[in-house]
């Protein structure tokens, strides 16, 4: 008879706490800054592509939900055609940002993603293209890759060494 | 002529009132039960939430209203009807001002007492027409708890009827102008108030429909409208023991300052949501420690209230 009277006055002191509910819409919750949300793609710090359209990312997706075709510029850079992801399908496990070789792909904050026709949850390459480096501001692919493009020969990338003439005998 | 008049607007203002109050009661249980479990519950709809009445009424009106084709159809039909019809007269007896009942009955408290043993039918043939096994086990155990409940219920309101000389509910009211009556009835009042949780069966006295063992007991089978009909028949009736209560051993509309019908409306929103809380806080018993628990200890203690209160005012009178 106690017990159930401590109960009762128990339970209704609960009402004096703070509740543990975040009131959605006009509070926001903590994201903390690594979470796996909305996938971008991101942009040198030149303002170039970053993505050089390896296909390592479609490769990683547990669900298959990247898709992607690649091509070359007339100075054989490569990029992708076109680049889709069907976040209807995506599980935001973020392999694809493991597996990038060029910090192209990545994760971001953005988990507000509703939408009335599933349709709409397809991005296509412009809907995934920003215009910042996003989370790594310095790299450039190109500029340490030992590949010779536009405004760069070879040996001119950072920390490389010019190339060695191999049919030359001078050291 | 005008006396009819009257008591017709007195009439339909108390079953306005009550209507309103069983239909606003799905909200304040909501609300409640969610500030008890560190919640907020339903806030969207209108001002905190207040519309969401609507919206559930809406809802309910447009739901498919089933009859399962193994159901036993005119019982089926009438047993949630049967609760309401119960509830409501019981509050014709209920004095909720001076002058403001529907009737000024001399037997009010045995008429209170004899509908709320018919409110066993609904229940019971609820689950016999349902045709369903979960339905017929919550049948079955609402008709033991209620006739078993139903016993002392009755005699512990007889500490209170000895104490007023009177069955009729206005003057029990009336007799409580020099000290409400919880403090001579004090276990009369506790019988009564446990008895009348089983007899609403509010939880922890649910067993009747017990989500957890009998999916909904016996309106498994109903939907829709019928449902509702339960729904707002066992809020009516967690309405009623209250208002029973405050007009039994609080003192009805006794009170300073405010006017006699507000005070009256005061206690019993305090009694409904202690109601609530009791839902919040206790578990369900098992079904043979509801029994004996009924017989063994919530018996004796009403006849022994009785032969105490007997004996008191025999001392009293000598």
């Amino acid at each position: 008879m106690f017990s159930l009277t401590k109960t009762i006055y128990t339970v209704f002191m609960t009402m004096f706490r703070k509740r543990a509910t975040i009131q959605y819409p006009e509070e926001r919750p903590y994201i903390p800054p690594r979470w796996r949300g909305r996938i971008i793609l991101s942009r040198d710090p030149d303002g170039e592509e970053r993505c050089v359209a390896c296909y390592l990312c479609a490769v990683a997706c547990p669900v298959d939900c990247i898709s992607l075709q690649s091509t070359e510029d007339e100075h054989g850079r490569r990029y992708p055609e076109f680049f889709r992801i069907n976040f209807s399908r995506c599980i935001f496990c973020g392999y694809c940002e493991e597996a990038c070789p060029t910090n192209a792909i990545q994760l971001t904050t953005d988990f507000e993603m509703g939408e009335y026709k599933r349709q709409n949850l397809v991005y296509e390459k412009e809907d995934l293209l920003i215009s910042g480096p996003g989370k790594y501001h310095d790299y450039n692919f190109y500029r340490v890759a030992g590949l010779s493009i536009k405004g760069k020969g070879k040996g001119d990338g950072s920390n490389e060494e010019k190339p060695v003439d191999p049919k030359s005998l001078m050291p | 002529m005008t006396d009819t008049i009257r008591q017709l607007i007195v009439l339909f203002s108390i079953l306005f009132t009550v209507l309103t109050i069983g239909a606003m009661l799905i909200w304040l249980e909501r609300r409640l039960l969610a500030l008890w479990q560190d919640r907020y519950g339903p806030n969207r709809v209108g001002h905190f939430g207040l519309l969401q009445v609507l919206a559930d009424t809406v809802k309910i009106l447009t739901k498919e209203d089933w009859v399962p084709p193994f159901a036993d159809k005119p019982v089926f039909i009438i047993a949630p009807a049967v609760i309401m019809v119960v509830v409501l007269m019981s509050f014709t007896v209920i004095p909720f001002a001076p002058g403001i009942e529907v009737v000024d009955l001399n037997i009010g408290l045995l008429f209170f007492l004899a509908m709320s043993s018919l409110g066993v039918y609904s229940v019971a043939l609820a689950g016999w027409a349902s045709d369903s096994k979960y339905a017929l086990l919550g049948g079955l155990r609402s008709v033991a708890q209620m006739l078993s409940y139903e016993v002392f219920m009755g005699l512990s309101l007889m500490g209170v009827v000895m104490l007023a000389g009177s069955f009729n509910l206005r003057v029990i009211v009336e007799a409580q102008r020099h000290g409400w009556f919880i403090l001579p009835q004090f276990i009369g009042f506790i019988v009564f108030f446990i008895a009348g949780v089983a007899e609403t069966h509010r939880l922890p006295f649910d067993l009747p429909e017990a989500e957890s063992e009998l999916v909904a007991g016996f309106h498994s089978e109903y939907s829709g409208l019928k449902f509702g009909m339960f729904f707002v028949g066992e809020y009516l009736g967690v309405t009623l023991i209250s208002a029973i209560t405050v007009a039994l051993f609080f003192g009805g509309w006794m009170g300073p300052f405010l006017p006699p019908a507000v005070w009256f409306l005061i206690k019993t929103f305090i009694f409904i949501c202690f109601f609530i809380l009791l839902r919040a806080s206790l578990p369900r018993p098992r079904y043979d420690q509801l029994m004996s628990f009924g017989w063994k200890v919530m018996l004796p203690l009403s006849l022994l209230n009785l032969v105490v209160t007997g004996a008191w005012i025999l001392l009293k009178t000598k």
